[in-house]
């Protein structure tokens, strides 16, 4: 990729700042968010090329990663990152502008009966909330 | 002391002997843990998205429900999470404090200070003190904590615990007589609600945490939150089918042994429906009367 392609705005960089309070611009690509994820093996992007992609303009890409709904916000990757980026919430907000779009991750009736009838509450809530939305 | 307690969603049917445990062990503490009257589900994530006021109706809705008290006691690590993070918001952002408090007709400031048992525990008890009432000492068992992620992370908005090396459910075990063992993976996250979308994903995060656990030397586990209970509990199940981890460790919530140690009644620890069985590694404790419960 090439540098001069580096977007300093764009619509969906204002739209994440807007809706999670992040500036992917910041992100200077470390990798720390990356290293210490649990679910990047679930991953198909890691957390810090989703940034990336998001400062190059690529955000289409990114938005129809596998990565942004395999995020658990466990904000690991938030509590390590050295400039406040938060990638939780780019995370968040990248799921809160496709499920605007209406996209729906989650199919309920397609979610298994046994764990239907034994996750607990919270699970289910919290699981709909992000993956289904409000 | 009395303390409002919030159950939260899960405490009354999944979490059963969370709930049961933690109320007999606080009260043989001298903590009434009074139950709010009409909640209703908190809603179980915070809403990240700083755009929107809806995902903060139900929590602070409950919030303001205590704030005569000005505490609000929880034990489930995601209603802990949901309620102290967004109280900040409704103390600290006027726009949606009016917004949402105007919606639910409510005169709310933000005055309400959301405490985990494990706190009260700590801070108000002492876990020296705690230590004075126990009368089954866990002697012997080896019991490494997990934390996962809600109780500690974000780490300014939480202040549980230092984020990266707590150490309140080592204190807390050791009161216990407990021997607390440490391994790499306690704060890692056990999977959350991927278990919901992606059974599997959940299911590999909850391995690499038993198996680090049982490598130090852990005979147990145990949480503060019914999802990582379900998660690290339930991978094990699959090790009979295939591809769960190669561990069969129980996971207790904290305050099964807390009620345990401290000679509650067993009926309230509600051992009975876990993936792994703990009561044969307790059985040294269970089925026997302590002195204290004889003399009471």
């Amino acid at each position: 990729m090439i540098l001069q392609h580096l977007k300093t705005e764009d619509a969906i960089i204002s739209e994440i700042k807007e809706i999670s309070g992040v500036d992917v611009r910041a992100c200077y690509q470390c990798g720390k968010c990356t290293a210490g994820c649990p679910l990047a093996s679930a991953m198909d992007l890691m957390p810090n090329q989703i940034l990336r992609l998001l400062q190059l303009g690529e955000h289409e890409q990114a938005l129809k990663s596998r990565t942004i709904w395999q995020c658990a916000s466990c904000l690991t990757c938030a509590a390590r990152c050295p400039k406040e980026v938060d990638p939780a919430r780019v995370m968040d907000a990248l799921r809160t502008i496709l499920m605007r779009r209406g996209a729906v991750h989650l199919e309920i009736p397609k979610v298994p009966a046994e764990v239907l009838a034994e996750a607990p509450q919270q699970a289910l809530i919290g699981g709909f909330r992000k993956f289904v939305g409000y | 002391m009395r303390l409002p307690y919030f159950p939260g969603c899960t405490l009354h049917s999944k979490a059963k002997g969370f709930d049961a445990s933690a109320r007999a062990g606080a009260q043989a503490l001298d903590i009434v843990m009074e139950e709010l009257p009409e909640w209703t589900c908190c809603g179980a994530t915070f809403p990240m998205a700083a755009d929107s006021a809806m995902g903060l109706v139900a929590p602070t809705r409950i919030l303001a429900s205590a704030k005569a008290a000005g505490k609000l006691l929880t034990l489930c690590s995601f209603c802990y999470n949901t309620l102290k993070r967004t109280n900040r918001v409704i103390a600290t952002d006027a726009e949606r404090r009016r917004k949402v408090t105007t919606f639910i007709e409510e005169d709310y400031q933000g005055n309400v200070q959301t405490v985990h048992l494990l706190e009260v525990l700590r801070d108000d008890i002492g876990f020296e003190a705690v230590a004075g009432r126990v009368v089954k000492p866990l002697h012997g068992l080896k019991v490494a904590p997990y934390y996962g992620c809600l109780l500690l992370r974000p780490a300014d908005e939480m202040g549980f615990d230092d984020p990266e090396r707590p150490t309140i459910l080592e204190n807390f075990l050791k009161s216990l007589g407990c021997t607390v063992v440490d391994y790499p993976h306690k704060t890692e996250c056990c999977g959350s609600f991927v278990a919901v979308s992606s059974p599997e994903v959940a299911q590999g995060c909850s391995a690499r945490i038993l198996e680090a656990a049982v490598k130090h030397g852990a005979e147990m586990l145990v949480v503060s939150c019914p999802l990582c209970q379900y998660n690290l509990d339930r991978a094990q199940r699959q090790v009979q089918a295939g591809g769960g981890p190669a561990t069969r460790v129980p996971v207790l919530y904290f305050s099964q042994l807390l009620a345990l140690a401290l000679g509650c009644d067993e009926a309230c620890l509600h051992l009975e429906g876990h993936a792994v069985d703990p009561r044969p590694r307790l059985s040294k404790w269970l089925g026997q009367t302590s002195q204290a419960t004889a003399l009471v």
